[in-house]
């Protein structure tokens, strides 16, 4: 699947490093979103990003800013100042993906194993999301002792969530 | 005067045409009415226009196949004695009659065909008698080409004689010695025709002699198709007698030519049992031959053989292949005392293919060949040619391509040699190479030897080689390091007494490489060191080792000392970096002094080196939240240091990132953990602060540009309120809260800011989230009661 012309929106949190990796990710979706991690070279990454696909807003942020990292209401908090059905962020090298008083966080891990202080044994992963309508699918592929694992997690968008400050 | 030349020689040809055609009209008259007399003296005449020099070899050609077809339809009359009466030795004697000598000869090897095939003669004498007589000729191309008739229109009686006499081997030498004479015969012809002038003339001449190669090749092609020729017979008497003609004709084109036919037409079986012999022919050979095609055409079509079968295989052993190969190359090369640089390693290429195709599990073999190769390179000056340079490259390409894994040719002691005759340029290439070949292949270095090895191959990566000057493009310096950098991610061992000295061996090279390399190279080696620290963690008590007993205090020790070297480079942010994460795996072990350090560390950059503001804001984030999550500190070490954060959060350049450091260290005291420190009050103090500071900047914002500041600082701390609150810090009432809320509508109304800016719409979502948390009844619902909306 990561072939060129099969995924519609790259979101990375960043951390990607080197100029390299940002090429790589161009030749797969010309359609590229980044925030800055605390290791990329490229100072010009923002903090934090915002953007609608189909019904949803999503909001993009390293997470290294979001202090206990981690963690879940201070993550909430973010959502709710971006004002998003669904706030991406990293750092942790952990996936997850909390459901929680109508909007979605996750997390997509680390695509390449890479060492974190606050996980232990990262297992490399990242998320493929299926947006149609006012519903998401998060499929994560994770690669546990050599082995590709896939996940999926729906959530459905209620209309009352919409915010009209449009 | 070329062009007429051209039209001249068109006119001849025609002419001479012509004249066949005439003189076979009146023959094909002759046969028809079964007239033998007339027959004989048209075809005579039709005959001697082949006796013109005028044509090239291309024209002549021509001329020839004309006569050469018509010649068909007369040996078709005289195989039929019924239709002439006369017995084929009474022919034979008859054609003798002939005038000139060149029809004459075409005329008796026509009946000699016929005279073969009758058996009515010894084939032997019969055989010689021709052979010998068409040395009457001795214009080349003439020669050439009766002698080459002769071959023809005997080859299938030749071929044939095998099968039909069993067991006569006597006929079949007979045979083998008819076609060698032939053979010489026409080689001398041919060599004959060279010419030692120099210019036009000679290149036209060794044209012209190109076209006539396969007439003599041909004869070699039917000794290669008498079935009863066979190794024997090969050994004792083909080869001898056919090196023999070519090493002593003392031509570099039939030279050429010839080891090449040889090469080609007889079974590679052969030329494994005559490997001696063959090869003894090389170093003998003229100077300007290209022996080094010739030999790696053999070297390629041995390869295939081996391939072929095991059996084959165990041949190859015991007739010593490589070794006799291998000393012809030395002989050869030391002949050959003109050959320039790029001829002799295209040979050592050629047989470390050999080598790693045939005998892929004989190391000893293949740094033989590297070895051999060093040596020359050794006696001459450093290469500049850049073909000579490609083979270099090629050389040491063809193992890490065939073993598909550079740890095999890391065990070939003369790699490393050969890599040092390089120019500085391509050595950094053929480095590059090495480490894209182990990251394609995903392969693991894993012993401190071998990563020792490694290093010293790809040292033009890692530090300035002697008498490099070299201009530095920056994308390509970037682009090697970031391989170097990637590269100690392979080095890896599960056992941690070796990655310990892997470590350290990455380190003392990667330190020789100077200031500007570390920013690449270190962050790779500290996590690998990190992770080192990460798996001896569970162990306990020193594990007593030789130099570097892998202790987590030991790693932390040397990594200290790295990222000591990396901010004086300068890279202040990126040694912060690691500290902390050093810092929280200290922490981890058990290591309170150490995870202090390493905090010393961090403040200390932070206040000596860390100037920009934007650099100092990410930084302070980084340090609030590493510190947040340390367990190991005594109250004493965690009181300094949470001040120290929480003071140089204060002290931010501008107010809103000063505000934001400020609540933000609010979490410094505040962990969600059974023994997590809980300590409401200062909770309450930080966020207090933080409004006062938010304050401060609202007034400055309406002093200096008239228009309300950043009310959504007021909307994150509400925020923070609620989160404390929800955690269950009794220091923060729904009072508060609620006054907070209050004070933020005022801000908002006085504001002269659209409804659906930020704070607005953060405001929004914070108040559903409150009536949310209403909602939600419980002990939650409980809580936010009070709070009115």
């Amino acid at each position: 699947m990561l072939v060129p012309g099969k995924i519609q929106h790259i979101i990375c949190t960043g951390n990607l490093c080197i100029k390299e990796v940002q090429d790589y990710l161009k030749t797969l979706c010309p359609d590229l979103h980044i925030t800055r991690g605390e290791y990329d070279e490229e100072t010009r990454y923002p903090e934090t990003k915002t953007l609608t696909i189909g019904q949803f807003k999503l909001g993009l942020c390293h997470g290294h800013q979001v202090i206990p990292w981690g963690d879940l209401d201070s993550l909430a908090m973010l959502q709710r100042q971006l004002d998003v059905d669904i706030l991406v962020t990293g750092h942790t090298h952990q996936f997850t993906a909390y459901k929680h008083e109508g909007g979605v966080v996750i997390n997509p891990g680390s695509a390449t194993g890479a060492y974190s202080s606050i996980t232990y044994d990262v297992n490399p992963s990242f998320v493929l999301m299926d947006i149609d309508g006012l519903r998401v699918v998060v499929y994560v592929y994770e690669l546990i002792d050599g082995e590709v694992k896939v996940d999926k997690i729906d959530f459905k968008k209620t209309t009352t969530a919409t915010h009209s400050a449009h | 005067m070329m062009l007429n030349g051209a039209e001249d020689e068109e006119k001849w040809l025609a002419e001479g045409i012509a004249g066949i055609q005439h003189n076979a009209f009146y023959m094909h008259r002759a046969l028809d009415s079964n007239n033998l007399r007339e027959a004989l003296k048209y075809s005579a005449q039709m005959l001697s226009e082949l006796r013109t020099s005028k044509l090239s070899p291309h024209k002549y050609y021509e001329l020839y196949m004309r006569a050469f077809d018509e010649l068909r339809m007369l040996e078709m009359f005289f195989k039929d004695e019924s239709k002439h009466g006369v017995s084929v030795v009474d022919l034979y004697e008859l054609v003798q009659h002939a005038g000139n000598i060149l029809p004459r000869l075409y005329l008796l090897c026509t009946v000699g065909s016929v005279y073969i095939k009758s058996k009515e003669a010894p084939v032997k004498e019969l055989l010689k008698d021709l052979v010998e007589m068409c040395r009457g000729v001795q214009h080349p191309i003439r020669g050439l080409f009766l002698r080459s008739y002769l071959a023809q229109i005997s080859r299938d009686k030749l071929t044939d004689i095998g099968s039909d006499h069993e067991g006569d081997v006597d006929t079949v030498m007979d045979a083998v010695e008819f076609v060698l004479q032939n053979f010489s015969e026409m080689n001398k012809l041919w060599v004959r025709m060279q010419n030692q002038e120099p210019g036009r003339a000679r290149e036209k001449r060794k044209k012209e002699r190109s076209e006539l190669q396969d007439l003599v090749g041909k004869n070699l092609h039917v000794l290669g198709q008498i079935e009863r020729v066979d190794l024997d017979m090969y050994k004792e008497t083909v080869l001898p007698r056919v090196l023999e003609q070519v090493v002593n004709c003392k031509d570099d084109l039939g030279q050429y030519y010839l080891m090449d036919c040889i090469i080609q037409v007889f079974p590679d079986e052969y030329h494994l049992q005559t490997l001696e012999a063959l090869l003894g022919a090389c170093p003998q050979l003229q100077p300007t031959v290209d022996i080094k095609t010739v030999l790696s055409r053999l070297m390629d079509r041995l390869s295939k053989y081996a391939a072929s079968s095991t059996d084959v295989l165990h041949e190859f052993l015991q007739v010593e292949a490589f070794t006799k190969l291998s000393n012809t190359i030395e002989k050869v090369i030391e002949v050959q005392v003109d050959m320039p640089a790029v001829g002799a390693i295209t040979l050592y290429v050629s047989l470390l293919m050999f080598t790693l195709r045939v005998h892929p599990d004989r190391l000893d073999y293949a740094d033989q060949v590297l070895g051999a190769c060093v040596k020359k390179l050794s006696n001459m000056p450093k290469l500049e040619d850049s073909l000579a340079t490609k083979q270099v490259v090629a050389l040491l390409r063809a193992p890490l391509e065939k073993y598909n894994d550079i740890v095999t040719a890391l065990t070939l002691s003369n790699y490393p040699r050969v890599m040092d005759h390089l120019d500085n340029g391509t050595n950094k290439v053929m480095a590059m190479v090495i480490i894209e070949s182990i990251m394609k292949n995903n392969t693991c270095i894993s012993t401190a030897d071998k990563v020792e090895v490694l290093f010293e191959l790809i040292k033009g990566l890692i530090k300035d080689l002697d008498g490099a000057v070299d201009e530095l493009d920056e994308e390509d310096f970037k682009d090697e390091q970031n391989s170097v950098a990637k590269l100690i991610h392979m080095l890896y061992n599960d056992e941690p007494e070796e990655m310990g000295k892997i470590i350290c061996i990455v380190w003392k090279h990667t330190m020789a490489g100077g200031p500007k390399r570390l920013p690449f190279t270190v962050p790779s080696l500290v996590f690998s060191a990190l992770r080192l620290v990460r798996r001896l963690q569970g162990q306990e008590g020193d594990i007593v080792g030789e130099v570097v007993p892998a202790t987590p205090k030991k790693i932390f020790q040397l990594l200290s000392q790295i990222i000591e070297a990396l901010s004086a480079v300068p890279s202040p942010e990126l040694a912060l970096r690691l500290y902390l994460h050093c810092a929280e795996a200290a922490n981890d072990c058990d290591l309170e002094h150490v995870a202090y350090e390493f905090f010393t560390q961090t403040f200390v950059l932070y206040e000596e080196e860390i100037a920009n503001s934007k650099a100092q804001l990410t930084a302070i984030h980084l340090i609030i939240g590493a510190l947040q999550r340390m367990t190991v500190f005594g109250v004493e070490n965690r009181d300094t240091l949470t001040h120290k954060a929480t003071g140089y959060s204060a002290r931010l350049l501008k107010k809103p990132d000063q505000c934001r450091a400020v609540y933000t260290c609010s979490h410094l005291f505040w962990v969600d953990d059974e023994d997590g420190i809980r300590d409401g009050e200062r909770v309450l103090l930080c966020l207090k602060r933080a409004l006062r500071i938010a304050n401060a900047a609202q007034q400055m914002a309406n002093v200096a540009r008239g228009s309300s500041g950043p009310i959504t600082l007021f909307v994150e701390i509400l925020n923070k309120y609620l989160y404390f609150f929800e955690k269950g810090n009794q220091q923060i009432t729904a009072a508060a809260i609620q006054d907070l809320i209050e004070l933020i509508n005022t801000e908002m109304q006085g504001d002269s800011a659209n409804p659906g800016s930020d704070p607005d719409v953060f405001l929004a979502s914070t108040l559903r989230y409150i009536q949310f948390q209403k909602q939600k009844g419980g002990i939650m619902g409980g809580k936010f009661e009070s709070i009115e909306l």
